[in-house]
């Protein structure tokens, strides 16, 4: 052993130099200097949002300043007469987005449900690769999708339709219009884009539900529905609300395919088969002959855009952040 | 009486008297979770069989290499600026957004932890997730292109935002997922702490990040909105990112798409088919790095 | 050594009696020792003295905090944010919490090896060259590797395989590759803390006579909870136990006695001790 010592590299350290203790090291410079770096980049994402925020306003200001409050209350949208009142479009928004909710919540739920509760265990991994392949297509390959080919195939439906209950009280309200591109269509092709957020989102936080808690269920005799009902809903619900509100974020602010199905048209109607706007499609669609206070009030409109995203993604995010802890303490 | 009985009794008896409406709603619910996922499925195959029936057509070897037509609507040329348009602002993006997302995570992981600051960047990443890609490009076209001018780095900017809380989030979770035991290790040889982040941490989560990345590029590479204000309209090859507007497989989907004629619809659905076959590449290569590193780590 | 230390002369807990054994160089002089996890008095008033090539145990039940004792040692301890340590460790007199002293430079010289093997997700090659090529070692890497792996009695098991991942050793041979990880570093001191609690005991006596070996080269510190393990391989034994504070209902460990291991075993002076040692306790 100790004739090896003296010509292989692996000498352990005598005790003599220990006085090189006390001498100053550089290194530690080092491990400040990365750790300043990386919380620089780490701001990065606050100074964007913060940038992002400022700058839009400031460019969108002439038209804020012009308009007042009218610019979300008042819906006359003139460019020529220099009238921008946003509120045919923030409404278009809203109802193309509701539209696309109220068709992909089931459907995403249902999924949801059938990958981590029913599903053979050999068909739940191909569930969420059908469902990841459904969320990697691009927006804009649904719009070319949804124009040409959905749009056309869809309107004698809705004119079947507006014809059978146009006339009826309450469902000729809205089942009526005979537009291939319309609030509808936009509605079909939001749900078709969310339904893969809603449910990866929803399929997480199901997993979180404890096996005790099913086991209970099924203990007492309950049929599969019923441990559904009794123990997956009631544990996962803030969660499964939190992906349904980040679903609507993503489909209030999806732009292209809407621009595509709508059918570009600001008026207000109840009328889900008649070609509206939305606040994103009329950016994208007016904004390349656009000028001075006409951009502004499309870039404005991108601040409502933003704002609104913003309030809809920090309130789902709180909900699912204090679902997270619920689910943790518990 | 149901006291005395063991639960499986129990059940076998409340089964034999469970009114039938019971077992009639069980049933509806399978019904509804199958069919949803059918409900699914149809327009996937639908739209994936659309864009392979009229986008294959128009793949050539023209298609790939030549220019845009001059005239929209007639058919002839090919989608080679689209496609190195499509490529070139993607890798510029990815350039600047990965190598800032993954030192961010690394804050938030290594460093920042539970802290206040950690958490409030951690909380506005999940935010900037949910900035509609159209407000990103409202925001490069007010802070690049108004001063520069329409260029593809103005694209390459828009698409790096939209990424860069992607790849922080992601990269965060898969750092979380390094066991703490390799960076005592690390420390116990006298290795500093930055380094050890870059010699045994980043290494061991490399797979992860990559498959993680990997799908945020190929996300951002299917975006429209925030390049249609931003690179402006080429159909010529422009290879400079910073001089000259270019364009984009996804904003030519976009602009044939409005048009009545054959022949653009047609070249709009053979770009749509060629950005989903890059989209698609991509996310499955992510999904085979990430399963080869996590085999090569386990055995 | 300075002749300040040698005249040690501050009250002990547990008086040391060497008189069995010659009197090497004394590498650690552990002072006074407490540590605080927040406000929490984790450990207190540990004193004793770390001779060179000795194997030094610590053993006691769990919670007593032998760990946390041993993690002082290579200043490892600072990781986790609340600790706080008072008292002194002079290594060859010079001590380690002095506010000047890098705690990497420390670990440089003291390496350690842990409960659980943790090798790198890297080649066996890898694992080892990782320690020499951080201190920018400009000598032969292959030798360096061949000459701690052989050190480690690992050579024979991975030579034909340097280039594969390390994590497809066995838990005996992954423990071993720590220790030669931590050998390329060149140390002084190896700590290694309950290194074979995870091991089978084949395994387990493999690395008992590696440290035998290793002795005459370096200074080993060991926790270990098995008291056999203790009494095999090591010269010296520290007792720890826990104290139970009667008013916050929490525990701190103390240094109950601190001697020769045949001594602990033997005639240990403190009934405490006994107990543990005859397995009346813990």
């Amino acid at each position: 052993m100790t004739l090896l010592l003296q010509d292989d590299g692996v000498a352990p350290h005598g005790g003599g130099d220990v006085s090189s203790l006390l001498e100053p090291t550089s290194g530690r410079r080092g491990d400040s200097a990365f750790k300043a770096v990386a919380l620089i980049a780490g701001l990065a994402v606050l100074a964007i949002l913060g940038l992002i925020a400022y700058s839009t306003t400031k460019e969108a200001w002439p038209a804020f300043k012009q308009e007042g409050f009218g610019f979300i209350t008042s819906s006359t949208w003139i460019p020529a007469e220099n009238k921008f009142g946003a509120l045919a479009f923030i409404y278009g928004t809203v109802l193309s987005s509701l539209i696309a909710l109220v068709l992909a919540v089931p459907v995403s739920l249902g999924i949801a449900l059938y990958a981590n509760e029913a599903a053979p265990r050999r068909l739940r991994k191909p569930v969420v690769y059908v469902m990841d392949l459904l969320a990697a297509i691009p927006s804009v390959v649904y719009g070319l999708w949804g124009i040409i080919v959905l749009a056309p195939a869809i309107q004698p439906v809705y004119k079947a339709i507006s014809g059978a209950v146009g006339d009826i009280p309450v469902l000729g309200w809205f089942f009526n219009g005979e537009s291939g591109r319309s609030y509808m269509t936009a509605g079909i092709i939001l749900a078709i884009m969310i339904t893969p957020i809603i449910t990866s989102l929803s399929r997480e936080v199901i997993a979180t539900v404890p096996s005790a808690q099913r086991e209970a269920a099924y203990g007492m005799g309950a049929t599969r529905w019923e441990m559904i009902r009794a123990a997956v809903l009631p544990w996962s619900r803030g969660g499964i609300v939190g992906s349904v509100m980040l679903g609507l974020g993503r489909a209030m602010g999806e732009t292209i395919a809407v621009a595509l199905v709508i059918g570009s048209q600001a008026k207000i109607t109840t009328h889900l088969f008649d070609a509206g706007d939305s606040m994103a499609a009329v950016i994208v669609n007016q904004f390349g002959e656009a000028s001075g206070t006409h951009r502004a009030a499309l870039i404005g409109l991108g601040v409502v855009l933003f704002g609104v995203t913003i309030i809809v993604n920090v309130s789902a995010r709180g909900i699912v952040s204090r679902f997270d802890r619920r689910s943790q303490g518990a | 009486m149901t006291d005395l009985l063991s639960p499986d009794v129990e059940r076998l008896l409340l089964d034999a008297t469970t009114s039938r409406s019971r077992r009639v709603k069980n049933r509806l619910a399978s019904i509804w979770m199958v069919g949803a996922l059918l409900v699914a499925l149809v327009p996937l195959t639908l739209v994936i069989g659309y864009v392979l029936f009229k986008g294959l057509g128009q793949l050539s070897l023209a298609w790939f290499t030549e220019d845009l037509p001059t005239i929209t609507r007639k058919a002839g040329g090919g989608m080679g600026p689209a496609i190195v348009g499509t490529l070139l602002i993607t890798f510029v993006a990815a350039l600047m957004a990965v190598p800032l997302g993954i030192l961010g995570a690394i804050y938030l992981h290594e460093y920042g932890g539970k802290g206040r600051t950690a958490r409030l960047i951690r909380f506005m990443a999940d935010v900037m997730t949910g900035v509609p890609s159209i407000v990103m490009g409202l925001f490069v076209y007010t802070v690049w292109t108004l001063t520069f001018g329409l260029n593809g780095f103005g694209g390459s900017l828009a698409l790096g935002c939209l990424m860069l809380p992607i790849i922080i989030r992601t990269t965060e979770e898969m750092l979380r997922l390094v066991p703490d035991e390799l960076r005592q290790a690390s420390y116990a040889l006298g290795n500093r702490k930055w380094r050890t982040i870059l010699t045994v941490v980043l290494p061991a989560a490399f797979g992860g990040i990559t498959s993680g990345v990997m799908i945020a590029i190929a996300r951002a590479a299917g975006e429209t909105a925030p390049l249609v204000f931003t690179i402006g309209a080429a159909r010529n090859l422009n290879l400079n990112i910073f001089q000259g507007p270019m364009t984009a497989l996804s904003v030519q989907i976009f602009g044939n798409a409005q048009t009545p004629f054959e022949a653009a619809q047609a070249r709009a659905w053979g770009a749509a088919l060629t950005l989903v076959g890059i989209v698609f590449a991509m996310t499955i290569l992510a999904r085979v790095v990430s399963s080869r590193v996590a085999r090569r780590h386990s055995a | 050594m300075s002749p300040e230390l040698a005249a040690t002369t501050e009250p002990v807990v547990a008086q040391l009696s060497t008189t069995e054994l010659a009197e090497p160089t004394v590498v650690f002089d552990v002072r006074e020792l407490d540590v605080y996890y927040g406000e929490f008095r984790a450990v207190r008033d540990v004193n004793l003295q770390v001779h060179q090539h000795e194997i030094t145990a610590f053993i006691g039940p769990s919670g007593c905090g032998k760990s946390t004792v041993l993690r002082c040692f290579d200043r490892m301890n600072d990781l986790i944010e609340s600790a706080r340590v008072e008292g002194k460790i002079l290594y060859h007199g010079v001590d380690l919490y002095d506010p000047r002293i890098d705690p990497v430079e420390v670990r440089k010289r003291i390496g350690m090896v842990f409960q659980k093997p943790n090798p790198f997700p890297k080649s066996i090659y890898d694992n080892i060259a990782f320690g020499p090529r951080l201190s920018g070692n400009k000598g032969n890497l292959d030798d360096i590797v061949e000459q701690a792996l052989r050190r480690a009695a690992l050579w024979d098991e991975v030579k034909d395989r340097l280039k594969k991942s390390a994590m497809g050793l066995s838990g005996g041979q992954q423990q071993r590759l720590c220790i030669a990880r931590a050998i390329a570093v060149e140390p002084e001191v190896i700590l290694m803390d309950e290194p074979c609690s995870a091991l089978d005991p084949i395994a387990t006596a493999r690395i008992e006579d590696l440290m035998q070996e290793l002795k005459s080269d370096y200074t080993i510190l060991i926790v270990t909870h098995n008291m056999q393990q203790a009494a095999r391989v090591s010269d010296r034994t520290a007792f720890f136990t826990t104290e139970v504070n009667s008013e916050s209902d929490t525990r701190t460990g103390v240094l109950v006695e601190f001697d020769s291991t045949d001594k602990i075993f033997s005639a240990p002076s403190d009934e405490r001790t006994e107990n543990y040692v005859t397995g009346r306790f813990g």
